[in-house]
């Protein structure tokens, strides 16, 4: 299908997405590779599309005060060809080649993902995993969320209708860092049926500090908080048996809900030994 | 809904047109420029008959709006092809057989090459995997995955 007809305009910076996007039905064009789909389909119909895609500035990758900024423009091709991502988020580097395909990689962004927020996504999961933080400027200035507090139901984020995502900040790995990440989908590329993004810090032969994001198994990635304190404790039966109370995902179209509960122990095993083992 | 004026380098030459702010680029190249060789299929970014190069990479025409390319570069197949860098794949996609009804060669085309461009030789499995976002309903794939292996060793083969 075709799109209806919209308005288009390209922000010149910033502030002037931020002014543009003040207009009732107005909508953040990134890479496009979900909205314009869903404009397509005619599931979207927005009045008028602000395309950030010429603001300078928004496409850069940056080490500070040991984090890792990464611009809300930078392509999923680009970021798989980093060195400083593959080095300081070596979790983000996992998540990135089962991101749809070549040709949507290279187009699509990192800041579109964690803004489109789409429940079975990689990038959600992994910013919740990494208790990472997502930078916004708004009509009210700038402020950064915290992932914990950035996602809140299908689709919605933290984000106003005003508000432009210009980067996420995650925290630099270190020797300690330890980080898991394996999804099913039914063909490659496909959204997850069940996913799980994790990262602890190696205590001794200890893990403490267990994130586990879980995502195609609600509205928002969520974290199963007591198969978290469980991976903690060492004890990973416990934790595989937590998922039935920390997890309860909807059938949908993929899998039932009582599959996607069993697979998601299955992938907690799976990481579970990747936690174990230093980041190579 | 004003029509914006777009001026952009197709195939090496520039085209000033104006356009709705809704026409994506594959259904720009294909009925404002008459460039048929970038096929629609899906229109929703699965199939990827549409590919084309933008700025260099490999994108979906149908999630790409023409307006948006304004200022920038975008190469067809018919201008990759016209260039004489896609013949030795192109040969190796006839002589074994890799298309039938041809609707994904031009995609399949233009992504094997984007793969080649490494420079090694790809495993199948590579090969597969780069190639998953093509659909193609008549050859099973295995063909095409033949033909891009053996480019990528004839090419390995004539560098060393």
């Amino acid at each position: 299908m075709k799109p209806a007809p919209f308005d288009y305009a390209r922000a010149r910076s910033v502030e002037h997405a931020v002014e543009l996007l003040g207009r009732e039905g107005a909508r953040v064009l990134a890479g496009g590779q979900s909205l314009i789909a869903t404009l397509n389909m005619r599931l979207s119909h927005p009045s008028l599309l602000v395309d950030i895609n010429e603001i300078a500035g928004l496409d850069r990758i940056a080490r500070r005060n040991g984090h890792i900024e990464i611009g809300a423009l930078v392509r999923h091709a680009q970021a798989e060809r980093a060195a400083d991502i593959a080095q300081a988020a070596p979790l983000v580097a996992r998540a990135l080649p089962h991101i749809g395909h070549p040709a949507i990689r290279n187009r699509g962004t990192i800041g579109g993902s964690i803004a489109f927020a789409d429940p079975a996504a990689e990038l959600p999961a992994c910013l919740l995993a990494l208790a990472g933080e997502v930078e916004i400027a708004g009509p009210a200035g700038k402020r950064s969320v915290k992932a914990d507090d950035f996602f809140h139901g299908l689709f919605e984020t933290a984000l106003g209708p005003s508000d432009v995502l210009t980067a996420i900040r995650l925290p630099v790995a270190t020797r300690d860092t330890r980080v898991g990440f394996a999804e099913l989908a039914r063909r490659h590329g496909d959204y997850a049926m069940v996913g799980l993004a994790a990262a602890a810090r190696a205590n001794g032969k200890k893990l403490g500090d267990v994130r586990l994001a879980f995502f195609g198994v609600g509205a928002t990635p969520v974290r199963a908080r007591h198969a978290e304190e469980a991976l903690a404790a060492g004890d990973l039966e416990t934790g595989v048996k937590a998922l039935d109370r920390n997890l309860d995902p909807p059938d949908d179209v993929q899998a039932t809900g009582t599959v996607k509960k069993h697979l998601a122990g299955v992938l907690l095993c799976r990481v579970a030994r990747q936690l174990s083992e230093p980041v190579a | 809904m004003s029509a914006h004026e777009i001026t952009l380098t197709v195939n090496g030459e520039e085209v000033r047109e104006a356009v709705d702010a809704r026409t994506t680029l594959v259904d720009f190249l294909r009925d404002t420029l008459g460039l048929t060789g970038s096929h629609v299929g899906c229109e929703h970014g699965v199939c990827g008959t549409c590919s084309v190069r933008l700025d260099g990479v490999v994108v979906r025409g149908c999630l790409t709006l023409a307006v948006q390319c304004d200022g920038h570069k975008v190469e067809t197949i018919e201008g990759a092809s016209d260039s004489g860098a896609l013949a030795d794949l192109q040969e190796t996609f006839r002589t074994r057989n890799a298309l039938q009804c041809g609707y994904c060669t031009p995609a399949m085309l233009l992504t094997a090459a984007e793969l080649l461009a490494r420079g090694d030789v790809p495993s199948r499995a590579a090969i597969r995997e780069y190639l998953s976002g093509n659909y193609c309903r008549c050859t099973g794939y295995h063909a095409i995955v033949d033909a891009v292996e053996a480019v990528a060793r004839a090419r390995a083969g004539a560098t060393s």
